[in-house]
């Protein structure tokens, strides 16, 4: 079985080298500005359209609330919204430093 | 529909990729390679010839042992199994070392044979081996890290090991039977088996060994492991507590769980990790409402989520292959040089989150529709609140701060072709049954009479996602990855036990010190008394001093008598 240590060489990224020590190169299609414009543009019509089609196809909800025009796209961002805000919340609680198991060993 | 052999003829399916296992070593080369990829294959035309029912008991120590018996839903998670064998074998046997791959087959053996175990000794006899070579995967991580995870990966299976085990042996003793078949938590026998499989499905308060030991296993490691564990403990709660009620409250608990640690997580593999949590929520809930729907969701969610998942860690995987880096927070920008990992990275993507065409789709809106079907108002919307969390945790976070973001700088080359042939494999079976979802329906363990592709679903779903993408994109600025990990409640055992045991200790040495100078205190006092009771000779003059060494008067002796005399009779009389 050969293995793919070749490959790997040329792929690694050099011991030492950190990440951002190259200036970027924005030559990317997806990464100009103009492009994100026009995609913002785009998923903001997509986003529209996606309320639109209630028009055209009725949401047939289970318990009433979720037949009111439009309730997936407020109670999406609601729920997200939220979850965002409590895991914030929670993140001051919970959160500590990466090696801080690490410290922990040694002490 | 299926020609089944007969019952002699049919070989175990586990023992086939268990022997496949056991070849991996010796096997050299192009032979190495063959046995890596055939072996899954045929392990998955045995799976194919197993029959509904029992195929053969064995009577051990007066108990049937039947280590074959085949149902549809049996079949279905013994063909995902091998059919990820084949696809992780794949995606991993140019880059993996050979006792990686063959600690992974011995793993994939145990989840096969626990689909087919059709008495508890059997099961929990293939349970332990997958406890085992997991483990043994977790190490092949080779990092300090990878090891320290990895004993604390076994100690909590085999502690989940030993709590089945109890159940299991109180089942034995108090019913007599030992089939796999469906029961209630209403005792401490059937609750110690329910919290040995819990243990197993990464549920709460025991989910953090999940979350701590994938992220630490190599590339190619992750991949299997995010395949069989979980997902085996999911079979053995349709197989033994379809309909618990107590699983519907943990199936939503994991799912919330696995969203909010998602979303503080910065380890990439970890994001994942935490979202396996979160998907096997809401197959514990499903097997909680325990209805037909609800049963043929899990099972189905089961499938493809095994799909997509592994699909999502061989994505992160060939990144970390590549870059050598973990963190959200060191790459970003990928897209440039890893387009074909990126655009299966963002495949799977949209499948855990359920877009329509996609697996994820047309197996979660069963879950939803079983939680509509028995009118679990809340059940219902709290699964759609977490379906916008998932596209939000997993769904673009992982593509977008592992594939785009800021430019890293970072130029690696894209997937090896072996990991890439196996990303495209995985990426086609997300879309197809998304597709063609009857092609998995069909399988189901019950008929199914389901439309995942009605108008009013597929507008509903798509507004959810779409808007949980606006959040996503509006609320970057609260979601600036941290150089942090989240405390879980293996806090509790990993420093809180040490303090505690570090305070117990200051407080015992505290407690012997004063007990030492106590005693040596006491001791010297008695001896003091010893000394002036029974007295020794000093040397002037011969003549002992202790009290018990003096002469005493006969009228002392005489009284002493009177007394104790006096005290025999009173006694004698009182008795």
């Amino acid at each position: 079985m050969s293995r793919d240590t070749g490959d790997r060489e040329t792929g690694m990224i050099p011991q030492g080298r950190q990440p951002d020590s190259r200036p970027p190169q924005d030559d990317a299609w997806l990464a100009r500005p103009s492009t994100i414009r026009l995609l913002w543009w785009v998923f903001a019509a997509v986003l529209a359209l996606s309320v639109a089609a209630e028009g055209v196809f009725k949401v047939k909800g289970y318990f009433g609330l979720d037949e009111w025009l439009g309730f997936g796209a407020v109670y999406g961002f609601l729920a997200c919204l939220a979850m965002v805000l409590v895991a914030k919340a929670l993140g001051w609680v919970l959160k500590r430093k990466a090696d801080y198991y690490a410290e922990r060993r040694d002490d | 529909m299926i020609d089944f052999l007969p019952p002699a003829l049919i070989l175990p399916p586990a023992l086939i990729i268990l022997f496949g296992a056991l070849l991996i070593g010796p096997a050299r080369g192009a032979w190495r390679t063959a046995v890596v990829l055939l072996t899954p294959l045929l392990t998955l035309a045995a799976v194919w010839q197993v029959p509904d029912g029992v195929v053969f008991t064995v009577n051990f120590l007066e108990y049937p042992i039947e280590p074959i018996e085949g149902s549809a839903v049996r079949r279905l998670f013994a063909t995902i199994f091998a059919l990820m064998a084949f696809a992780g074998g794949l995606y991993a046997y140019r880059q993996a070392r050979w006792y990686e791959l063959a600690a992974a087959y011995a793993y994939a053996a145990g989840a096969i044979g626990v689909s087919f175990a059709g008495d508890l000794i059997s099961l929990f006899l293939f349970w332990e081996l997958m406890a085992l070579f997991s483990t043994v995967v977790v190490w092949c991580g080779g990092t300090p890290g990878a090891r320290a995870a990895g004993i604390r990966y076994a100690i909590m299976h085999l502690l989940g090991g030993v709590i089945l085990k109890v159940g299991i042996e109180g089942v034995m003793v108090h019913t007599g039977s030992i089939d796999v078949q469906p029961m209630l938590a209403n005792n401490f026998d059937t609750w110690m088996i329910l919290i040995g499989i819990l243990i197993n499905a990464a549920a709460p308060p025991l989910s953090a060994w999940l979350s701590d030991a994938y992220p630490e296993s190599s590339p190619t490691g992750s991949v299997f492991l995010s395949a069989f564990t979980t997902k085996t403990a999911v079979l053995a709660l349709i197989l033994l507590f379809p309909g618990e009620p107590v699983l519907v409250g943990i199936g939503l608990f994991m799912v919330m769980y696995g969203i909010l640690y998602a979303l503080l997580e910065n380890d990439i593999r970890r994001i994942l990790a935490f979202s396996i949590v979160n998907q096997v929520g809401f197959m514990v809930c499903a097997i909680g409402i325990g209805t037909q729907m609800a049963i043929n969701g899990a099972s189905a969610h089961a499938f493809a989520h095994i799909i997509y998942k592994a699909l999502l860690f061989m994505s992160a995987g060939a990144v970390v292959y590549r870059t050598g880096f973990n963190k959200c927070s060191e790459v970003g920008g990928l897209f440039r040089t890893m387009p074909l990992t990126a655009v299966c990275g963002i495949v799977g993507a949209l499948a855990i989150s359920g877009f329509p065409l996609t697996s994820g789709f047309t197996t979660k809106t069963m879950i939803s529709q079983a939680a509509a079907d028995e009118s679990l108002v809340m059940v219902y919307f709290l699964l759609a609140a977490a379906s916008a969390g998932v596209f939000l945790h997993a769904g673009i976070k992982f593509p977008w701060f592992v594939f785009f973001q800021r430019d890293s700088g970072l130029r690696p080359k894209d997937a090896p072709w072996n990991m890439a042939a196996a990303m495209v494999f995985f990426s086609v079976l997300c879309i197809l049954f998304g597709v063609a979802p009857e092609l998995l329906y069909r399988y189901l363990p019950y008929p199914v009479d389901y439309q995942a592709y009605t108008a009013s679903k597929v507008v509903f779903y798509l507004q959810l996602l779409l808007f949980s993408g606006l959040a996503f994109f509006l609320l970057l600025p609260l979601m600036r990855r941290t150089e942090t990990i989240s405390l879980d409640t293996d806090w509790l055992w990993r420093v809180a036990l040490f303090r505690g045991a570090a305070a117990v200790q200051a407080l015992l040495q505290r407690a012997g010190a004063l007990l030492g100078r106590g005693t040596e205190s006491a001791l010297a006092r008695a001896a003091r008394r010893a000394r002036g009771w029974f007295g020794g000779t000093p040397e002037d003059d011969g003549v002992p001093h202790g009290v018990f060494a003096r002469a005493w008067p006969i009228g002392t002796t005489a009284r002493w008598i009177a007394v104790l005399l006096t005290a025999y009779v009173f006694f004698y009389y009182l008795a």
